[in-house]
């Protein structure tokens, strides 16, 4: 018979400590879940490999993989912070997880610093993945790879508080059809693999003030242009990063 | 025990128009196991989810080891067990306690943990593969694992088999024993009975009856019962010992007064002296459950 010394000993752990065993959790969970994850890089995937080898679109300037590669990596990234981040999350918060968690040691900001670097380590698989099928389709990519770095992470973060936003708002099952349908309608009109000249001007012009558009067409200008973001990509971008979680930290609720 | 782990002092929360907790007072020791007892719905999950800092009262005071339940620094301090869920669906049960456990300075010891709630053999389950009594003794073990001071336990034994429910309550002495303050709620008398060292009795949001187990079933009245010849005179009887008597079928008596000594020897003298001999005679005490279903009217 085994005995437990229960005599207290209270404390909380080094927020090191907490903050590496809580990403590794959240990172073996995202994983665990082999359909969406096999959903969130696959159908980019999918989506490089279909639109590099036909002509279904016709990009205005340049070779048609340089005109992919950024638009899906933007799309790999709000795969993975915005619609796979909002359903995980809305799904703990209705299984009561966040509620539980938030009567432990573990301090909010450390989840969310966890759940973010989590994110990022997907999103490095997952860009990984698209660089290295964008090569073996001749892809060759220009320009500082220091501002990509920051689109990226600015781009993270903008989804990120979007899909904390509906998570902890929203029903559970509501996060999921509106994660669905916002990824689905972003990936159509944003600049990601149908070149926004294609479309009419009044829809043009709101495209353009998506984060998804700014974020493929910043990615663009570097990789395929090798010259610099534009100030109204950095704009919208930064703009909607700190709108979503100033938005999502008013309106989250836990429970 | 110098100050109490808990105090709740005219606590009123309302939902609305709905007042769900209705001025209710109590306190919980350490090394001691306090049970908040009542019906569905008579505020026993509101009141746990105050102290624990989840929601905010309307009216009176809580503290918390000296803090006020919102506080932060008492996370490491104390343990809670909700009633359901808790857990990532997607995580497994020993995965879960190890993360718990790694948010405490000096956690148990996770295997000997699993072993002693019995979930070694699905310690690599994921939860939503549980059955409903495994996953309540994980919500327990996820309680304890950073060796709280004070312990809320949410309904700890729903829906856990006889066997379980015995191992869950020997957990809970454990923690006494080690001076652990522990507050249950429960809709268990048998519980209440046999774990508490003190029972709050809860309807509608507010104290209906306080005390030790015995307490409260010595305040209400009991009884004294015995056999012998048929047709015996009740009406002396009740006469000379100050208390109404019936016979409740041909040789079957039954003394209707708070059994003590006193009546006990009256009761015997008197049939002495009519020569009448008593069989069978003993005291009828009542159970924690009649005091219950009395103060809270319910008629299940």
């Amino acid at each position: 018979m085994t005995t437990l010394d229960l005599t207290p000993a209270p404390g909380a752990a080094p927020i090191a400590r907490m903050l590496a065993a809580q990403t590794v959790v959240e990172l073996r969970l995202l994983l665990r879940r082999g359909e969406s994850f096999l959903l969130l890089a696959v159908i980019p995937l999918l989506l490089l490999v279909a639109f590099s080898q036909t002509s279904v679109v016709d990009v205005d300037e340049g070779r048609r993989i340089d005109f992919l590669v950024p638009g899906i990596i933007a799309l790999s990234v709000m795969s993975t912070a915005f619609t796979g981040q909002a359903i995980s999350t809305g799904f703990e918060r209705q299984y009561g997880v966040l509620k539980r968690l938030g009567a432990t040691a573990l301090p909010r900001s450390v989840l969310l610093l966890a759940k973010t670097l989590a994110v990022f380590a997907i999103e490095m698989v997952q860009i990984g993945l698209v660089v290295a099928v964008g090569f073996a389709l001749d892809w060759h990519p220009h320009g500082n790879p220091l501002p990509v770095l920051v689109l990226l992470l600015l781009g993270t973060v903008a989804f990120s508080g979007l899909g904390l936003l509906i998570a902890g708002t929203l029903r559970a099952e509501a996060t999921l059809a509106g994660a669905n349908l916002v990824y689905v309608l972003l990936l159509g009109i944003g600049g990601v693999v149908f070149p926004l000249s294609k479309f009419p001007d009044g829809v043009r012009r709101m495209s353009e003030q998506l984060p998804i558009t700014a974020l493929s067409d910043g990615l663009r200008a570097v990789f395929r242009d090798g010259g610099t973001v534009s100030a109204h990509d950095w704009l919208v971008l930064a703009g909607w990063a700190v709108a979503a979680l100033t938005a999502a930290a008013a309106t989250f609720r836990w429970e | 025990m110098s100050e109490p782990a808990l105090i709740v002092d005219g606590l009123v929360k309302r939902y609305g128009a709905t007042v769900a907790v209705d001025g209710l007072s109590l306190t919980a020791l350490g090394g001691a196991v306090t049970a908040l007892l009542g019906p569905n719905g008579a505020g026993k999950t509101t009141t746990v989810e105050i102290c624990e800092g989840y929601r905010r009262p309307d009216s009176g005071a809580v503290r918390v080891l000296g803090h006020d339940p919102s506080d932060h620094r008492l996370r490491p301090r104390v343990g809670v067990m909700l009633q359901s869920g808790g857990v990532y669906p997607g995580a497994r049960a020993g995965e879960m306690l190890r993360l718990v456990a790694s948010y405490a300075a000096h956690p148990l010891d996770v295997d000997d943990l699993l072993d002693v709630v019995g979930l070694q053999s699905v310690a690599r389950t994921t939860f939503r593969r549980l059955s409903g009594g495994e996953k309540q003794r994980l919500s327990l073990a996820m309680a304890i694992v950073g060796r709280p001071e004070l312990v809320f336990l949410d309904e700890p034994t729903a829906g856990l088999d006889p066997q379980a429910r015995r191992s869950a309550w020997s957990l809970v002495e454990d923690l006494r024993a080690a001076g652990v303050a522990v507050l249950l709620t429960t809709h268990y008398l048998e519980e209440a009975e046999h774990l508490a060292d003190h029972v709050v009795i809860i309807d509608h949001g507010h104290v209906v009856a306080s005390g030790t187990p015995s307490e409260l079933t010595a305040k209400s009245t009991g009884g004294l019962q015995f056999r012998a010849i048929p047709g015996v005179d009740v009406n002396d009887l009740a006469t000379t010992v100050h208390a109404p008597v019936i016979e409740v079928s041909p040789g079957f008596y039954v003394v209707q007064a708070p059994p003590d000594p006193q009546l006990l020897a009256a009761v015997t003298a008197w049939c002495a002296k009519h020569g009448i001999l008593a069989e069978d005679l003993h005291v009828v005490r009542r159970s924690l459950e009649d005091v219950f279903l009395e103060l809270t009217g319910d008629s299940a």
